[in-house]
């Protein structure tokens, strides 16, 4: 089952490889990671798509608390999320194309943040299944480039991790 | 006044009264080592060989309770040490390794003799650290031997640059230091510890297992303490020997692969099982689904949350120090006088010694050829059960872990869970530096002593006495055994054919060597050498080639069906017998 765990964790060097090196040895799968220093510059927040069985996410959870480095850690799972991940997409933009291509970034409420005569490059956010289905939505061979962040997550509500 | 990043470093170790430093010198670290000449606070110890160095420092440790420290050099001296981390890493063994490292100008650019020595170790330990300002040096060096020896121990690696070591700096050590991202625990829940009060109250097959983290928690005196007032049979694990008394009546023996026949049905048999500073590896309940057929209630206390339940499901988990828990597990069992009833215990005592009865250790000793058990029963009575035993690994780790009844905590010091070959000898002369009035004997073999065999010359020079007792089977026997069991007996590369004249060698390096062939000298022999108070003795026995280990379990097999030892291949076995009289079964 897909998790998603949120990590603050110390902002020194060499803090990232400790935890994405935990996952390679133990033979963890991640299937997407961001990172960034929080509100407090002293201190990172990652958010770590992965999957697994239950007692596989246990395991990664205690794991990833042993890390002297690692300062909480939460399965945002346990209660209600919310997600979004950042794409930019680079797409072909010509004669008729164009009109569609703007259309589509209206639709799914993305912006086109650069354009050029034959190219428009459209930021998106969202769930990692929006950025899918706007993928599927285009005509395939009009894509020229995508670059996607991974998700990052928050709990809803008063749900807070801090230290 | 300002000081060299060195001179912090050799006070910082002074601060912590580190008394010996086993270490190798070189060009990243030769401040240091002129740092350390100008004091008389500690000792260093020149090994032959970074891994050595590593090994002593460990088995300092697990000797005395106190820190290992090693000190190796940049590049190979670093990687050279990373078997002994590794190797102290999985027997949570508190220490602290510091590596010397090319200037930080010269970071990342392939510099002569640089290697990513964080980026090595990182799997390895239980943290590390890269010290980039002199500054930063003491704080870290404080944070290092606090996460070392606090929480669940393991070794911490700090890497510390030339420049570094070269640059000024005011001295001052914190007295303490604080992580907020790290907060061991202590106290075990409560609540837990009143549930698994109240399961061994109601058990009718009780077993306590306890394993390493017993003695790192020096929790041997509450471990023997409860195992008596419930009168409950203990088995101890390969790494745990030593934390229940291997001589007392209430203890069955070791479990596991090697375990005795009736550890390991006890084990496989029992309602309830409280586990302490235990894991369920895979060498001691072989595999889960096996050893869960039969149902168990099983309380778990360890101070590293990820140990629990790891291999099997837990019913009632205790976060803590074992130490702290079983004071608070027996305070509340005395309060309650809560005990398992006396006739299910009875029963299960009757059951436990038909299983005991057929000595599944007996083995046939002759008046020609030295069978390996012979010499550690020998042993045994030689030093009267006293002897600080450090091992190798192989087959004569196990006869060693079987045949020498081990009374005390921290008097038995092997490789268990990387199984490192090489690791005896000077584990030898660091258990024999931490208690010079002790003796101290190396377990090894053939193929294990030549792995780090070069440390005969530290041990000259340091004055380390140690006996070496060498099981002489010109095989690497455990390769040897399961080539039998599972290869078709094809020797690939387990012949040793080109071995050393030990007795030579031992006196090229200034030692009494010894060869003994005949059953009938073996106790003499041992009598003679631990009578050479000081010099280091190494006997060279030659074993029975083709003596072999038991009782084991193959892998896949379930703890109730060992191979048996060939005396016990045709006899009516006793089962387990569930209709005894245990009273209604849970």
């Amino acid at each position: 089952m897909r998790h998603i765990l949120s990590v603050l964790i110390e902002n020194e060097a060499g803090a990232l490889s400790r935890v994405t090196g935990l996952f390679s040895a133990r033979g963890y799968n991640i299937d997407s990671l961001t990172v960034q220093t929080t509100e407090d510059p002293t201190m990172s927040r990652m958010t770590i798509v992965t999957h697994g069985s239950e007692d596989v996410i246990e395991q990664i959870t205690k794991q990833l608390n042993k890390l002297i480095e690692v300062v909480k850690v939460i399965d945002l799972n346990e209660a209600d999320h919310i997600e979004r991940e950042l794409m930019l997409i680079k797409v072909r933009a010509t004669g008729k194309d164009r009109d569609e291509m703007k259309r589509m970034a209206d639709i799914f409420r993305g912006r086109i943040i650069d354009v050029t005569e034959k190219t428009y490059t459209i930021e998106l956010t969202g769930t990692g299944e929006k950025l899918s289905a706007f993928i599927n939505a285009l005509d395939q061979s009009a894509i020229l480039e995508t670059v996607r962040t991974g998700a990052s997550g928050i709990g809803r509500g008063e749900r807070i991790l801090k230290l | 006044m300002q000081i060299s990043g060195a001179e912090i470093l050799a006070r910082c170790l002074a601060e912590e009264n580190v008394e010996f430093v086993f270490g190798y010198p070189g060009g990243a670290v030769l401040e240091i080592y002129d740092a350390i000449f100008k004091q008389n606070k500690f000792k260093h110890v020149l090994v032959r060989h970074e891994q050595a160095a590593v090994h002593a420092a460990d088995a300092y440790s697990r000797s005395s309770n106190k820190i290992g420290v090693a000190l190796v050099t940049s590049g190979p001296g670093a990687t050279n040490a990373l078997t002994g981390i590794a190797t102290a890493f999985m027997d949570s063994i508190p220490m602290v390794v510091i590596s010397g490292q090319v200037g930080t100008p010269s970071i990342g650019s392939d510099a002569f003799q640089e290697v990513d020595m964080v980026g090595c170790s990182r799997p390895i330990v239980k943290h590390n650290f890269l010290v980039k300002d002199v500054k930063d040096l003491a704080t870290t060096i404080k944070k290092a031997f606090y996460i070392a020896t606090t929480g669940r121990p393991g070794p911490v690696v700090i890497d510390v640059p030339k420049d570094v070591t070269q640059a000024k700096a005011v001295f001052e050590y914190p007295k303490s230091v604080a992580i907020r991202s790290y907060n061991p625990p202590v106290k075990g829940h409560p609540g837990q510890i009143k549930k698994a009060a109240q399961l061994l109250e109601q058990a009718k097959r009780p077993y306590i297992y306890v394993g390493g983290g017993a003695i790192l928690g020096n929790a041997s005196e509450e471990v023997t303490e409860l195992v008596r007032m419930l009168n409950v049979p203990c088995t101890n694990t390969l790494m745990g020997l030593g934390a229940y008394p291997g001589s007392d009546p209430l203890f069955v023996g070791m479990l596991g692969m090697h375990g005795t026949y009736e550890a390991n049905m006890a084990m496989q048999y029992a309602d309830t099982i409280i586990a302490i500073g235990a894991r369920f590896d895979d060498r001691v309940i072989s595999n889960p689904a096996q050893f869960l057929s039969q149902s168990k209630k099983i309380v778990q206390i360890d101070i590293d949350p990820s140990s629990i339940a790891k291999r099997v499901k837990v019913d009632v988990p205790i976060v803590g120090d074992v130490k702290d828990v079983l004071k608070d597990l027996i305070a509340i069992l005395k309060e309650t006088n809560a005990r398992p009833s006396e006739k299910a215990l009875n029963a299960w005592w009757d059951q436990i010694n038909e299983w005991r009865a057929p000595k599944s250790l007996w083995y046939p000793q002759d008046d020609e050829i030295i069978q390996p058990q012979f010499v550690m029963q020998k042993l045994f009575e030689v030093t009267g059960g006293e002897a600080i035993i450090t091992s190798d690994v192989g087959q004569h780790q196990m006869f060693t872990a079987q045949y020498y009844h081990f009374n005390r905590p921290r008097q038995w010091i092997n490789s268990g869970g990387l199984g490192t070959m090489g690791f005896g000898l000077p584990a030898a002369m660091g258990a024999q530096l931490a208690n010079p009035y002790a003796d101290v004997a190396c377990i090894t073999g053939d193929g294990s002593i030549q792995m780090n065999i070069q440390e005969l010359s530290t041990c000259k020079q340091y004055h380390t006495p140690v006996k070496i007792i060498n099981l002489n089977n010109g095989y690497l026997g455990m390769v040897r055994q399961w080539q039998e069991f599972f290869y078709g007996t094809r020797y690939s590369e387990s012949y040793v054919d080109a071995l050393p004249d030990f007795v030579k060698l031992a006196e090229a390096y200034g030692h009494v060597g010894m060869q003994i062939t005949k059953p009938a000298d073996v106790e003499p022999a041992l009598r003679e050498a631990f009578a050479m108070k000081e010099r280091l003795v190494f006997m060279d026995f030659l074993t029975n080639p083709k003596a072999n280990v038991f009782p084991m379990i193959q892998n896949g097999k379930g703890l109730n069906q060992m191979d048996l030892p060939p005396h016990m291949q045709s006899m009516q076995l006793v089962p387990f017998e569930n209709n005894r009289d245990y009273g209604n079964l849970c």
